[in-house]
């Protein structure tokens, strides 16, 4: 029986209760067993229950269904036609829910042996098919047909950007040079995302692979790992993986006996969210600070110490076996006609089942938010999405049926980035979001180009004037003109896409922000410079416990008469409200 | 260790080292070759997952149950970390979340020891692609 929280605010407890109750009535408690599970994934069919070993799957049960179940399915052996998991598709009840559709939500092709092998043993990746696309590529294929096969899949760039992968391995190709690199971009520095982390721990050998085929390609011999020294553990990995392949030859001079040498090291980032910029990305790793350089040259011409150079996210490489091994054809078909393939997301924010997933392209937001991940905590409505971080924007309930891909997120004003997505609640605000994001991006400016360093401080400074109520009307035309600005002059990634948090609120949420210009009201209660704490007269006793706690000395009356807190005083720190043992304490 | 010198030798590879996993997995020794794999990736690790690790290993061991411990990565249930993936013999793997260390015992006795289900499974939500 599924207990994830959709299921048990639809009764799922009861029907537990109610199954329990009638095997014991049955004396099948020996032969039966009921156990609860965690969610489906499935919530808006739910309540669900699988039974096991025939597995069936009946969705939408009721409590008074619990009996039918029993006496029908395991007495008589026949299944409940009623119940069963109808396909939306054929209008077909499906018996077996092997065949039912929403296991194919989540299709794991990057993710594909994370959480299956033991990233420190190599022959488990061995067994999974592991380095023999490298082989296949290495002694079957030239470096040109291996580069057509990526290019014909359609395989687009999943660290944000989206630029055609085999595209970029042309470009490096083409160029003639004494030495190439190859490197490997792992500085994932928005909040809330980790997905590159997780496919560094849990298969760190796909991307060594992929680094070496694409050495093949490219003709470079020498691979580099830029990550960032915060992931210790992905660091450790990645050293164990890379002695491994090393050891069998697989990494090296010659590998599997033909001419192709290639090795791979590990540089560490500190952690700048700029170095994730592929050119920032390089002077760092040449020891240089991290800037970023206008393009052209892009570092397929002139790269790492100036040779060329082939930057691709964690990510892509993670899909590159794969691809050789089935070939193009395969990933084509899945997807949407311009994003191949699947896209690995970190789910975080106000959602149920907080996780690493993976879908096709073309997946929509909502079979995201709500089938896989459960929906909103605590019964709350949904408000925005978060895509992209704090190069994204936000999307909201009109944009929740629109399929997810590299296009469609760019026309609602958001974008893919490296796939974090943050849900919010009706409780968070807007105003404060977008101020949230402009903190870390100003944070985060290299302050080599005036529009992002000195642009984005003041988009900051808007902002923290509306969510303290000091916002003029002006504001909002001042938010818009400056962040187009921005968007359109500044040196690179960062710059040009840090407005989008404020741009995307203000064309999603506008009434948000006069509500703080206009009325001096924060609607989800958020700012607290907006917030006034009240004292109820007719809930208070006069306990004097608020005013003996207030660290403000703002709350004043006698013992057994009805306190008051001084507005001017209170530094709405909120203690109050938590003491308070009568509810007689309001944020308005 | 030799290295792999072909293509040819790295199917070799594949295919010998296919087979020892597969008679871990898919032993005829009920009691001898019961598999547990415990997610650690970053996630995991914060949550407890290195304790219930060794904890589990101790607990076999105390309670005499041959069992073959390995470490993964993560597999997604972020929410319900530390997960714990059991297979027995001939058996579908089943992944536990919310584990504790009052729940590896419960597991160890009930679960691996008699084969009775206990709450807290996470249901495979997802297909993953097979390569060849």
């Amino acid at each position: 029986m599924c207990c994830g929280t959709g299921c048990r605010a639809s009764q799922s407890e009861q029907i537990i209760a109610n199954l329990q109750e009638i095997l014991l009535q049955k004396e099948l408690q020996e032969e039966v067993q009921v156990v609860r599970t965690g969610c489906f994934g499935f919530c808006e069919k739910g309540p669900v229950i699988k039974i096991v070993p025939d597995n069936t799957f009946y969705t939408e049960v009721k409590p008074e269904d619990a009996e039918l179940i029993v006496q029908e399915h395991l007495i008589k052996g026949r299944k409940v036609d009623r119940l069963l998991y109808l396909n939306p598709e054929t209008q077909e009840h499906e018996p077996d829910s092997k065949h039912i559709t929403f296991y194919k939500k989540q299709y794991r092709i990057a993710l594909r042996n994370c959480g299956f092998i033991n990233p420190e043993n190599i022959d488990e990746y061995i067994a999974r098919d592991g380095y023999l696309a490298l082989g296949k590529a290495i002694t079957e294929m030239t470096p040109e047909g291996v580069i057509q096969e990526i290019t014909a899949s359609g395989l687009r760039g999943r660290g944000g950007g989206g630029f055609p992968t085999g595209v970029k391995w042309n470009f490096t190709c083409k160029v003639e040079a004494t030495q190439k690199y190859v490197v490997c971009n792992a500085d994932e520095g928005d909040p809330g995302a980790f997905m590159d982390r997780s496919i560094l721990e849990g298969d760190p050998h796909s991307v060594l692979e992929a680094m070496a085929i694409n050495g093949y390609c490219t003709g470079a011999s020498k691979g580099l790992i830029y990550i960032r020294a915060e992931y210790p553990l992905a660091i450790e990995r990645l050293k164990i993986a890379i002695a491994q392949a090393e050891e069998y030859g697989l990494l090296g001079e010659h590998i599997l006996g033909t001419d192709f040498s290639f090795d791979i090291e590990l540089r560490y980032g500190a952690g700048a969210f700029v170095c994730g910029e592929e050119t920032a990305l390089i002077h760092s790793m040449e020891g240089l600070r991290g800037e970023a350089t206008l393009k052209p040259p892009f570092p397929s011409e002139r790269g790492y110490n100036g040779f060329p150079t082939n930057v691709n996210n964690v990510e892509t490489y993670a899909n590159i076996p794969v691809i050789l091994l089935k070939g193009a054809d395969w990933f084509q078909q899945i997807g949407t006609e311009k994003s191949k393939g699947t896209k690995v997301f970190a789910l975080a924010g106000k959602v149920n089942n907080v996780g690493l997933i993976e879908v096709p392209m073309g997946t929509t937001l909502r079979e995201v938010i709500f089938g896989i991940g459960g929906g909103i905590k605590d019964g709350k409505r949904f408000k925005a999405v978060q895509t992209g971080g704090p190069s994204g924007g936000c999307l909201t309930d009109k944009h929740l049926d629109r399929p997810i891909d590299y296009d469609n997120l760019i026309q609602a004003g958001s974008m893919m980035g490296s796939g974090g997505m943050i849900v919010m609640d009706e409780d968070d605000c807007m105003v404060a979001m977008a101020k949230f994001y402009l903190d870390f991006t100003v944070e985060e400016s290299c302050g080599k180009c005036s529009p992002c360093r000195i642009g984005n401080k003041r988009l900051y400074e808007i902002l923290d004037r509306i969510t303290k109520g000091r916002g003029t009307l002006d504001d909002l035309d001042n938010l818009r003109n400056l962040g187009s600005v921005i968007k359109d002059t500044a040196l690179c990634g960062l710059g040009q896409t840090s407005p989008n948090p404020v741009l995307s609120t203000l064309d999603n949420f506008m009434e948000e922000y006069e509500a703080h210009i206009i009325d001096h009201k924060c609607p989800a209660g958020q700012c607290k410079a907006l917030l006034s704490y009240v004292i109820d007269p007719y809930k208070c006793t006069g306990c004097t416990l608020c005013a003996r706690n207030c660290p403000a000395n703002a709350i004043t009356g006698e013992r057994k008469i009805p306190h008051v807190i001084d507005t001017k005083l209170c530094i709405k720190c909120g203690v109050c409200m938590e003491k308070c043992r009568f509810g007689a304490i309001t944020v308005q | 260790m030799n290295k792999v010198k072909s293509l040819d030798d790295l199917r070799k590879m594949r295919e010998s080292v296919r087979a020892s996993l597969d008679l871990r997995e898919k032993s005829d020794h009920p009691d001898q070759m019961v598999q547990v794999k415990v997610s650690m990736a970053t996630c995991g690790i914060a949550t407890g997952a290195k304790e219930i690790m060794n904890y589990f290993i101790e607990a076999l061991n105390r309670k005499k149950v041959d069992a073959l411990v390995t470490q993964t990565g993560c597999m997604g249930y972020c929410y319900a970390e530390p997960t714990v993936e059991i297979t027995l013999p001939g058996k579908d793997p089943l992944v536990f979340g919310y584990v504790t260390k009052a729940k590896v015992d419960e597991l160890i006795d009930k679960y691996i020891k008699e084969g009775i289900l206990l709450d807290d499974i996470l249901p495979i939500t997802y297909t993953v692609v097979k390569p060849e």
